[in-house]
């Protein structure tokens, strides 16, 4: 693309490699001042690495940075900020019992700034500094307590004490590091809006995003990257989703989820006023009633922490309950109650109830053990050839089975599940799970964090267990997934069912509606 | 603007996975400089020939059949406490009481001997102070195991303490069962008799724990690699909300784990007292609770492993009491070797996960500057 500015950030060909994976390959990029850029890719594509060499992280291997057409060398973090570069990671690195204005004021020499000989002896200014935050909080509309400690603060808090970090240490080129992954629908919009003023203010801003929608709601230009080589830069407004798609995935891709007609559709799980409490007393369902059936998805919407994830773990036995039933239905019609059971009395009464949970690497596997041991984590009380002894032939199986089926990308069976990316770490997860041939399904957040090919395996994989008859219950986050996804959409808010309608003919205003429904001004 | 370009003098990365051969050879490489370091250091202050100082050391284990035979027991000895530690540190539960729960397995089979010394025969005193010192061992490791299960209480500091309740409650009976009176100490038990004392085979007084300690450790590889309770057990360590999801019974594990590692503890003091020492004094255990953490640490919790480990230890020790005595050397100067030694053995793991980049010079700096 022609410009004839001068670009505020000019990378030639720019190549990192790690040991024998080539990160970033002859990739040449330019930013210009006042804009915000997205790059765009999917996970695995390159994106992080590159601006971690802008940031002085990494140091590239070939290729040159330029800023405002001067050859620089960024080899640190603090020779990023000497050029006006800063960036706010997705892992925050804050201390939490420090203030916000002690946390921003970290790390930054006020010695020399304050003209002092001796370094370390001039008494810490957070007066002064807050007095600056404060500024920069009312120029851009953010909303920080200087002397908020941080152990107090949201996740959405944090990031934009991160953010203000950058900002007062006279950062003009702001990268941002997949900001949105922690927040909800409500805080990024109010994060976009603060980035729009800063635009607004003249700084530059790049935002390193996998999400089509948020590309198209704040970026003026995208530039797209595909297996750590630059594909292209278009200008947002002059382009859709299918074709940013498109470049992103290298081929034409279907951007409609399918969803099949149910058939053969019989009560499977019947839940009656199921109420739970968490450990410190706080109702966490409430009165819950509903119904999952054979070969149908119901979709659960509702903003997080309204009691989502305890429904779910309720229904695995692994969450003790204060009232309520949950009604199993075998296919003769015999019905059991699995609230009065454990999971293991559950596993015991041949109930194959199939739970991918929400945090994936924390819960449904074991980060640093390789894929064999996280197949065995659901076969291992089986009955081996030496009782005591465990049998890893099976799962060894289930996962060269798994791999190759679901084009789990990874260097061998024998690497930890840590090492992979997030897309690969949940079709592992799925993977296992569905090989328990089950005849109920739950997953939380089953897509989060991952990209387009990786979802769309997801949903894919879905539906063949919706087809084979099994009662799917899924939870997300996006709507328009769950409005294309779902047979049948219930909604909690805080706690309770606020309703039940059908995906095909629910519109998004109305599920939005009912999410926001009990208490609507205390849950916003 | 700054004009210098340049690019860092080095860089730290962290490594993929390198081969096991490579990292036996850094690991080989790091004591090799330990030793040279330890050479340059002995002649600078003691202006003594340090083939001659390292000679020392070797003697101290290697010297004659005695020392061997002296090496071999501390050696199974601390090999058997690092490998009742282990399961529990691959559960992440800290047990630094290996050494209280092998006073504990020391006092029951100290009091069986000296009480029923005369009642019965030896075969069963035997069998007598064989049960009761590993239910003692295992006592000792269940009560801060369950109060974990329980209430989630800080293991660390429970075992700790528990230490300093054995070695106390040691203490109190050696009074109790001093021999002569007024002397503070035991001396040996039955010596007469030697009722309740282990047979010696093939004439070797250590044979037997050494035998016993080796088929542990052989055991303990098996049981956590191979078992299903090692497989929980480890799934627990990693991540307790996994366990609990795919129904694995924490607390169960836990206390089923500490239990298991105060039996062999237990079983360590009855060897102790029974097998090779005939006698309890509160320093029968010699430190080697927590000499067994570093053990277990230093083979990364490979029992196999934890043979050369902790014949380092031993060696290190036998041989620095060797040159204080053989050369005249300071009594710590053996200390001040052994932690030379194990500074570079811990550090070679430094080289092992990461790696080094010196900066390459290619011409195209020269352009640029």
């Amino acid at each position: 693309m022609q410009d004839s500015r001068t670009p505020a950030v000019s990378m030639r060909n720019i190549t990192k490699t790690f040991g024998t994976i080539v990160a970033n390959k002859g990739v040449n990029l330019d930013i210009y001042r006042g804009e915000i850029l997205s790059l765009l890719g999917e996970n695995g594509s390159g994106k992080t690495t590159l601006m971690n060499m802008l940031s002085g992280i990494y140091f590239p291997d070939e290729g040159e940075i330029s800023i405002d057409g001067e050859p620089v060398v960024i080899s640190s973090p603090k020779d990023a900020f000497d050029h006006g570069i800063g960036m706010i990671h997705q892992h925050f690195k804050l201390v939490n019992v420090f203030t916000a204005a002690q946390n921003i004021i970290l790390g930054i020499d006020q010695d020399t700034e304050n003209g002092k000989k001796i370094p370390g002896f001039s008494k810490l200014d957070v007066k002064n500094a807050s007095k600056i935050i404060r500024e920069i909080c009312e120029l851009y509309g953010f909303d920080v307590d200087p002397d908020q400690k941080v152990y107090d603060m949201s996740v959405s808090q944090k990031q934009t004490v991160e953010i203000v970090k950058v900002l007062y240490k006279g950062a003009d080129i702001l990268i941002l590091d997949e900001p949105t992954a922690v927040l909800t629908p409500q805080e990024t919009e109010k994060l976009f809006a603060v980035l729009r003023n800063m635009k607004a203010a003249g700084k530059t801003v790049v935002i390193i995003t996998h999400k089509l929608h948020e590309v198209e709601a704040i970026s003026d230009k995208v530039a797209i990257l595909r297996k750590g080589e630059y594909i292209g830069t278009l200008i947002t407004k002059e382009t859709n989703a299918q074709e940013m798609t498109n470049m992103m995935v290298g081929h034409e891709v279907k951007l409609n989820i399918d969803r099949p007609e149910p058939h053969d559709v019989k009560p499977r799980i019947k839940v009656q006023g199921l109420t739970v409490r968490s450990e410190d007393g706080l109702l966490k369902l409430d009165d819950v009633s509903f119904t999952a059936n054979t070969g149908e998805v119901l979709g659960i919407a509702g903003i997080s922490g309204c009691g989502q994830k305890e429904l779910l773990e309720a229904i695995a036995g692994l969450q003790p309950i204060e009232k309520g039933e949950i009604i199993y239905v075998e296919d003769d019609g015999r019905e059991t109650n699995l609230a009065e059971l454990s999971d293991m009395e559950i596993d015991a009464k041949g109930v194959s109830l199939a739970f991918v949970p929400e945090d994936r690497l924390g819960m449904g596997l074991v980060a640093n053990m390789d894929l064999v041991d996280n197949m065995m984590l659901r076969s291992f009380r089986r009955k081996g050839s030496i009782a005591g002894f465990t049998d890893r032939k099976t799962p060894r199986a289930l996962a060269e089975k798994v791999v190759d089926e679901l084009e789990v990308m990874t260097p061998s069976l024998e690497t930890p599940v840590r090492r992979l990316s997030g897309g690969n770490v949940q079709k592992v997860l799925v993977g296992r799970e569905i090989a328990m041939d089950p005849t109920v399904l739950m997953s939380a957040y089953a897509v989060r964090g991952l990209d387009i090919n990786a979802s769309y395996t997801i949903y894919d994989l879905i539906n063949q267990q919706k087809e084979r008859g099994v009662a799917v219950i899924f939870v997300g986050e996006d709507l328009d997934v769950l409005l294309e996804l779902s047979d049948r959409i219930l909604v909690l808010c805080g706690g309770k069912v606020s309703g039940i309608v059908d995906g095909r003919t629910a519109d998004k205003n109305e599920v939005g509606l009912l999410m926001t429904k009990l208490g609507g001004e205390a849950v916003g | 603007m700054d004009n210098k370009v340049k690019e860092p003098l080095i860089h730290i990365t962290k490594r993929k996975m390198i081969p096991k051969k490579q990292e036996w050879a850094i690991r080989l490489g790091g004591i090799l400089a330990a030793l040279i370091v330890c050479a340059i250091i002995t002649t600078i202050t003691t202006h003594l020939n340090p083939i001659a100082v390292y000679g020392a050391m070797w003697e101290g284990s290697f010297g004659s059949e005695r020392k061997i035979w002296a090496m071999l027991k501390e050696l199974a000895a601390l090999l058997l406490i690092s490998v009742a530690l282990t399961p529990a540190f691959k559960m992440k539960f800290w047990n630094l009481g290996g050494g209280g729960q092998v006073m504990a397995g020391v006092l029951a089979t100290a009091a069986c001997m000296i009480t029923l010394a005369d009642k019965m025969p030896s075969g069963a005193i035997m069998l007598i102070s064989f049960v009761s010192a590993l239910f003692a061992g295992a006592l000792g490791a269940f009560i801060p195991a369950f109060c974990k299960a329980k209430w989630n209480t800080n293991e660390t500091l429970f075992t700790l303490m528990m230490n300093y309740v054995a070695t106390q409650i040691v203490a109190y009976f050696i009074i109790i069962w001093e021999k002569p009176k007024g002397s503070g100490k035991i001396g040996i038990i039955n010596q007469q008799t030697q009722a309740g004392w282990l047979p010696e085979i093939g004439g070797k007084q250590y044979m037997l724990i050494v035998i016993v300690s080796l088929i542990m450790t052989v055991f303990m590889y098996i049981y956590l690699r191979y078992s299903k309770h090692g497989y929980e057990l480890t799934v627990v360590g990693e991540s307790q909300n996994t366990a609990r999801y795919v129904g694995i019974n924490v607390g169960k594990v836990i206390v089923r784990t500490l239990i298991l590692c105060g039996l062999i503890c237990g079983l360590t003091g009855w060897l102790l007292v029974a097998g090779t020492d005939h006698t309890m004094t509160t320093t029968i255990e010699g430190g080697k609770g927590f000499l067994g953490v570093m053990v277990a640490w230093l083979a990364h919790f490979n029992p196999l492993g934890m043979i050369l480990s902790g014949l380092l230890m031993v060696f290190m020790a036998k041989g620095g009491s060797e040159i204080s005595t053989a050369l005249g050397l300071n009594s710590s100067y053996g200390d001040i070797l052994t932690g030379i030694i194990l500074f570079f053995v811990i550090g070679s793991e430094f080289f092992i996960n990461y790696q080094i980049h010196f900066r390459k010079s290619h011409g195209k700096e020269a352009t640029d500057a």
